[in-house]
């Protein structure tokens, strides 16, 4: 790691590179602090004066308005349930399936790897009429068992494990613990599980934000009755689509969870990804 | 006592025997145990929808009323006689380049600035991914305010500079530059930093033979780091060629009806799956419509894929020789 770290340019560099990247975060920060912006204002003084640059006090109001107006609560329990169960099972299902590929051997295991691979360019999204239909026949649409069980597992996440546990966990380990006469599971449960740790919580964290942030299949299937966030988003556009201080304070309102996550785990979210960038 | 004790051994081998049967069996199966969720779920919600779409599309077939009768290749024909099929054809190619062209070299130029030996480097880092966690729906929703035709920011710059306000909602051109700035916004940070990441584990002394040759750095950046970033290049456009023809959020999102604008001015493919199966109720032409970009995806993967490899080649082996002779 020490040896790839030191890249290109060894020298620090000149004013004018900090110049470009201050200008880059701008570019990322300022939409989301002009929602904020917005959503604070009184829509009645924002017609009135025009542009302002400052928050206003309004948010509180606003943000009151947008939770009487829609399921606020509702959807965002329903976002915190889904992404969570999602997360769990996408995690549970890959370590097993990377486990298995990246340390066990048996017939077919190169074969069925590329096949999982090459699904991730299969454009599943455009299945949804029959996926509708099946939903509509199970007597799912509208409830959140819809959205939780086709993502229960991805071929992203059992690449993505099995390409950590092959370098993670030493093949000696698990051969000792079977020699012991550990059952399969038993040594995936105390040696597999353990050693894939970093990377599953990894996978978690992506997963949770990808599902959180997730629309079109949701809005298909859910319905405005029992909706996730961004679904709750779209009803709230719907509803005030002339007052953008409270359709805003809304976005606000929504944002606030992932941006917290991003807060306390932004750095793990950029190592992952640069450790997938690299290994994938 | 004797034949006691034989019997106890006999039953005892007979326990080992079944014990030992038991765990062959476990260690041939449980490899095929642990993988088969994958392959169940995507058969079932993957594979399986996306044939069956082919089905539905050769019926009628309606969202309340169910399978009607075999109509052979008809809606096809009807959606291939529409001019909104189209204008969405038109208008997903028209937000896709203007979305992944920008959006990759944007997204190399951040990636060298961020390679250089910064102070603070995670601070940075952390900064451009920023985007990434706000859900598209809420970036179309900011966007939409920024990109208003009458009071939105971006128009109030463009008049105090004495210049015309855009129409964003009402041209075409003008809606898919806001609905691309908002992929584009989104992403670019995510890709930078993959970029980064395949720049970083180019070797040093790469560039350190090109200075002793007198290269300067921009000439590095353009012989060494571009070619050698060329296979996540690939990567990268080919998943953002799959994302990027589906696009969905941001154009529904761009105005309060959802269809695309008046004139569908902004109507991409899926969108127009989605009228024509939810809002008119025709499951059978969306399906249609489904397969035929499916068809459109798998025919640009398959071009994207050649065009890259070659270009990957080529420079490859160039670097390669280049690389001998400085060895």
């Amino acid at each position: 790691m020490s040896k790839t770290i030191i890249g290109g340019h060894d020298r620090r560099p000149g004013i004018w590179v900090y110049g470009i990247l201050i200008a880059v975060l701008l570019g990322s920060a300022f939409p989301i602090w002009w929602s904020f912006l917005i959503g604070s204002q009184d829509a009645s003084a924002l017609n009135k004066n025009g542009m302002m640059w400052i928050p206003g006090g309004n948010f509180i109001a606003n943000a009151a308005t947008v939770i009487d107006s829609i399921p606020f609560w509702n959807a965002l329990g329903n976002s915190i349930i889904v992404s969570s169960a999602v997360s769990l099972s996408v995690v549970v299902f890959s370590t097993l399936a990377g486990y298995a590929f990246a340390k066990l051997k048996f017939r077919g295991r190169e074969g069925l790897l590329i096949f999982v691979i090459a699904t991730m360019a299969v454009p599943t999204q455009l299945g949804i009429v029959p996926l509708f239909i099946i939903m509509a026949r199970l007597g799912w649409t509208g409830s959140l068992w819809a959205v939780i069980a086709p993502a229960m597992v991805t071929a992203f996440g059992v690449f993505w494990m099995t390409q950590y546990l092959r370098d993670a966990l030493p093949d000696e380990l698990i051969e000792a613990v079977r020699m012991d006469g550990a059952s399969m599971i038993r040594s995936f449960w105390h040696i597999g599980l353990p050693a894939a740790r970093p990377a599953a919580a990894m996978l978690a964290l992506f997963t949770f934000i990808g599902t959180w942030t997730n629309f079109f299949w949701p809005f298909i299937v859910l319905g405005p009755g029992n909706p996730t966030l961004p679904v709750a988003l779209q009803q709230l556009q719907a509803a005030f689509y002339v007052d953008y201080s409270l359709v805003l304070a809304g976005v606000v309102l929504s944002i606030i969870p992932l941006i917290l996550v991003f807060v306390v785990l932004g750095k793990q979210l950029v190592a992952g990804i640069m450790q997938g960038a690299v290994k994938g | 006592m004797t034949t006691a004790a034989a019997e106890v051994t006999a039953r005892s081998i007979r326990r080992i025997a079944l014990s030992h049967r038991l765990s062959r069996w476990d260690v041939r199966f449980s490899p095929y145990l642990y993988i088969s969720p994958f392959f169940l779920l995507f058969g079932l919600v993957g594979l399986f929808p996306l044939l069956y779409t082919a089905w539905v599309s050769v019926h009628d077939w309606n969202l309340i009323g169910g399978q009607g009768d075999f109509v052979g290749l008809e809606n096809f024909a009807t959606v291939l006689g529409q001019p909104y099929f189209w204008t969405s054809l038109r208008n997903t190619f028209s937000i896709f380049l203007l979305s992944s062209i920008p959006q990759v070299i944007a997204a190399i130029a951040i990636a060298a600035v961020l390679d250089f030996n910064l102070r603070g480097k995670t601070f940075w880092r952390m900064g451009v991914l920023l985007p990434y966690v706000v859900a598209p729906v809420a970036v179309a929703l900011i966007f939409n305010d920024l990109f208003g035709d009458r009071y939105g920011l971006i128009n109030s710059g463009i008049m105090s500079l004495g210049l015309e306000p855009i129409r964003w909602h009402v041209d075409v051109l003008p809606s898919h530059i806001a609905i691309a700035t908002m992929v584009n916004f989104r992403w670019t940070g995510y890709n930078a930093l993959i970029f980064l990441a395949a720049m970083q584990a180019v070797p040093r002394d790469y560039y350190e033979a090109a200075i002793i040759d007198g290269a300067n750095r921009l000439r590095t950046f353009w012989s060494i780091t571009v070619p050698l970033l060329r296979p996540i290049i690939i990567f990268v456009i080919l998943t953002s060629t799959i994302g990027g023809l589906q696009i969905f959020d941001e154009a529904r999102m761009f105005d309060n009806v959802g269809q695309g604008g008046a004139n569908r001015q902004w109507q991409t493919l899926t969108l127009y799956i989605y009228e024509l199966g939810w809002g008119q109720r025709n499951f059978g032409r969306a399906s249609a419509v489904a397969w035929l970009l499916f068809l459109i995806i798998i025919v640009i993967a398959i071009i994207n894929f050649m065009i890259t490899r070659r270009i990957a080649g080529s420079a490859d082996r160039k670097l390669r020789t280049r690389a001998k002779g400085i060895s």
